[in-house]
């Protein structure tokens, strides 16, 4: 990281007080959490790696945050980091992670079979849907602290893994750097290309450092499975597509997911995880499954009806624009996911989602018919 | 010294496993980085923990314009040019006109070695401004610094502008305690620094924990005008509207002369070494750090055949009113000293003083429709 990682023993010649981050106008989950007395015993320490307590925060501590957005205002460089600065990260996990303490067992679940239903969205409202996680490399830093040869690694290591699969998932590899203008037209119409951050959160994290090296996007030949390559993080996993077969989705997902898994085993390489945390990746909001699983679907009606957002919270599920976060809604045509993501396990997960948006389609098939929804109401999952 | 450990991880890497891909870039570093280099100096640190990757990280993420040359590298402290010399000699041979690393700068602020300056014509030249930088010693640089390091800077100079008086009183405002008239009237005075956008500066960290401890001091008078924490330490500033080159130079010098003064009773005293002159975060400003210049009114040699000639022969260079990239309007240029490091400050003054003087004479003959010919200069 080129931000000061190791002249950690010339700032301890500065007292605390000198060295503490002003947060007073900030409004993220690291400035809730971190006072004086804990920068103060975080401070001298560093993982084996040599990421230290004002990399972890340097992103919160440059974006005050905004006061309807909470962002989390911390990132973690390489796996021990959860661990060497857990009086700070702990805490933040609570706060986002809907009161998860720190002797909590997390559970992985990715056998497709335990999923009831999903096969059936109603396609008339659900557009495409799609699930996405993250994966870690053990034994790399992450993205906000690797060097270029680490990056290099894991992108050889993916290239590796994907290239071994066949059937249904047999794909190709286009490294950012080696894009022809027209496999770039190509993923840009298939809106599977990633570009360098733009985002002040991810670029003060140093994130977007040495772009484009070692980045880029891996899809089958179908296009309904695609892996990111050294963006946010080591490794995104998407799988896709359009219409409401969420089953189908999940199933290619968990099946793609496990083989890549495999893959990496038997080159020595298994993904971070523990069964506190499940699966450790760069942002703490992301921990546990990673998992953001959603449909596009047509609610006009419902999401005009003043207990849209207490039925959406009641049912664990968030709304987005279909651009994703930070997006407006079009055409009354919203995205639909979990809002869990640690605490859960991916089938749990998924079939919130499911049985969710089943409930808001019927909700909205009775408000478009002007019949009441009363009796629809859910309880708090 | 402060063992650089993630410097040692990377270590377990292979040198081409480390090496930047740098075939589609075009700055100084990229032309002298290559792999023996890069090998010989990847295993060192400053004491205070700076390695080569955090130096070239700039360039490495920032290929370049076909056109403009960037610079691509910078210094986290005094130490860098020391410990990564075989980068940045060559840099700065390349940057600063074959300056060889046995050369010696002079530094002279002895404003009374100007000739003239004090008689530029105000129907051509409107305004006047002479700016460096400085660092101060023992302190790491804007790339690299701590909040503690940083803070401790904005202190010592708030001390230091504090104790000026005379034509040099004024007052500090910082940046994050500012007031919206305060910041009305800073804009207004163009005299506001805003955090930085540029991705050369971005990707060299120097925006970090903004805006803790910047802010902009000037004297009552608004002709010295004084930066803290931006890109360096110091950025000290004289301007004032007209062509007295001769008062704006006079009045940097004394007041640089001053603040140092009140730095060195701290201990503090600039960072400067005879073969560098003062050293600054960018290997461009190394020397004098120094940029004297005018906005004058060129609407017709500007649009001579031999304009960018005369300009290179004087050894000057034109900038836009805005500044750095920015385009001229109106016909109004900024023209300023093109050197820095192997010349002193008031050569460097002289040269922008005697060069306006010229150009202005050259556009009025232009202006009657004569030849400016027998004027052209010789190379300076």
């Amino acid at each position: 990281m080129p931000f000061g990682n190791s002249h950690n023993q010339l700032k301890m010649n500065n007292s605390c007080e000198q060295e503490y981050p002003d947060l007073s106008k900030h409004n993220n989950y690291m400035a809730k959490v971190l006072k004086p007395a804990l920068y103060e015993k975080l401070r001298s320490k560093q993982t084996p790696s040599g990421f230290t307590l004002d990399d972890v925060i340097q992103t919160g501590v440059d974006n005050p945050g905004h006061p309807f957005i909470m962002t989390v205002g911390c990132v973690a460089g390489d796996e021990e980091t959860y661990e060497v600065f857990k009086e700070l990260l702990d805490p933040i996990i609570q706060d986002r992670h809907g009161g998860y303490k720190p002797t909590d067992k997390h559970k992985t679940d990715l056998n497709p079979s335990n999923l009831k239903g999903g096969d059936d969205l109603d396609s008339n409202y659900v557009l495409s849907s799609r699930v996405r996680t993250g994966r870690s490399i053990r034994g790399f830093c992450l993205p906000p602290h690797c060097s270029r040869g680490e990056r290099r690694a894991v992108e050889k290591l993916s290239v590796e893994a994907l290239g071994a699969l066949t059937g249904d998932l047999k794909g190709k590899y286009y490294a950012l750097k080696n894009m022809t203008e027209a496999e770039q037209q190509q993923l840009i119409d298939d809106h599977f290309l990633f570009d360098k951050p733009v985002s002040p959160l991810l670029l003060a994290s140093g994130m977007a450092r040495d772009w484009p090296d070692a980045r880029g996007i891996w899809h089958n030949d179908n296009k309904t499975f695609l892996v990111w390559v050294n963006e946010e993080d080591h490794l995104r996993v998407i799988s896709m597509q359009k219409g409401g077969n969420m089953k189908e989705v999940f199933t290619r997902f968990c099946t793609g997911l496990t083989k890549i898994e495999e893959l990496f085993k038997n080159k020595g390489h298994a993904f971070m995880w523990n069964e506190h945390l499940g699966y450790v990746l760069t942002c703490p909001s992301n921990l546990g499954t990673g998992l953001r699983a959603g449909v596009h679907v047509k609610l006009p009606n419902l999401s005009k009806y003043r207990q849209f957002e207490e039925v959406l919270k009641r049912l664990r599920l968030q709304k987005r624009g279909t651009g994703g976060v930070d997006t407006a809604a079009v055409g009354g045509v919203f995205d639909i996911s979990n809002a869990d993501r640690l605490g859960f396990s991916e089938v749990e997960l998924m079939q919130m989602v499911v049985d969710g948006v089943k409930l808001l389609i019927e909700m909205e098939k009775r408000l478009e018919k002007g019949q009441s929804i009363d009796d629809l109401m859910p309880a708090q999952k | 010294m402060t063992k650089n450990c993630h410097n040692d991880h990377k270590m377990k890497f292979a040198l081409e496993e480390e090496f930047p891909d740098l075939s589609l870039h075009n700055n100084h570093m990229a032309k002298v980085l290559n792999k023996d280099i890069y090998d010989k100096l990847r295993g060192k640190s400053t004491p205070s923990g700076f390695t080569v990757d955090d130096c070239i990280q700039t360039g490495v993420d920032n290929p370049g314009h076909p056109f403009i040359m960037t610079v691509g590298c910078v210094a986290g402290d005094e130490e860098s040019y020391e410990v990564f010399k075989e980068l940045f000699d060559p840099i700065i041979s390349d940057r600063h006109g074959g300056y060889k690393p046995t050369d010696k700068h002079q530094t002279d602020l002895n404003w009374e070695n100007l000739k003239g300056g004090d008689d530029l014509d105000p129907n051509y030249v409107l305004s006047s401004r002479v700016r460096t930088g400085r660092s101060i010693k023992g302190i790491t640089l804007p790339p690299h610094n701590s909040r503690g390091e940083r803070r401790k800077v904005e202190k010592l100079s708030i001390e230091a502008l504090n104790s000026l008086d005379g034509e040099f009183k004024g007052k500090y405002y910082p940046l994050k305690d500012m007031t919206d008239k305060e910041q009305e009237q800073l804009i207004a005075d163009h005299f506001l620094f805003d955090k930085p956008v540029s991705p050369l500066l971005l990707a060299a960290g120097m925006a970090r924990d903004w805006p803790d401890a910047r802010g902009i001091w000037h004297n009552d008078n608004k002709t010295f005008l004084v930066w803290v924490n931006e890109e360096d330490h110091l950025r000290v500033i004289s301007m004032q509207k007209g062509g007295n080159m001769k008062e704006v130079f006079k009045r940097f010098c004394v007041g640089l002369q001053k603040i140092e003064d009140v730095f060195k009773k701290h201990n503090h005293g600039f960072m400067w070494n005879e073969h560098l002159g003062f050293i600054l975060t960018c290997p461009s400003n190394l020397g004098t750090g120094l940029r004297g210049g005018v906005h004058v009114k060129l609407p017709k040699l500007s649009t001579h055949a031999k304009f960018e000639e005369i300009l290179t022969r004087l050894r000057l260079q034109k900038r836009g009113t805005g500044g750095v990239d920015t385009a001229s309007v109106g016909g109004v240029f900024d023209i300023s000293n093109a050197d820095r490091l192997g010349s002193s400050e008031v050569q460097q003054v002289q040269l922008v003083v005697d060069g306006v003087k010229l150009m202005v004479e050259m556009e009025k003959k232009l202006e009657k429709g004569e030849s400016i010919d027998d004027m052209i200069p010789a190379q300076k």
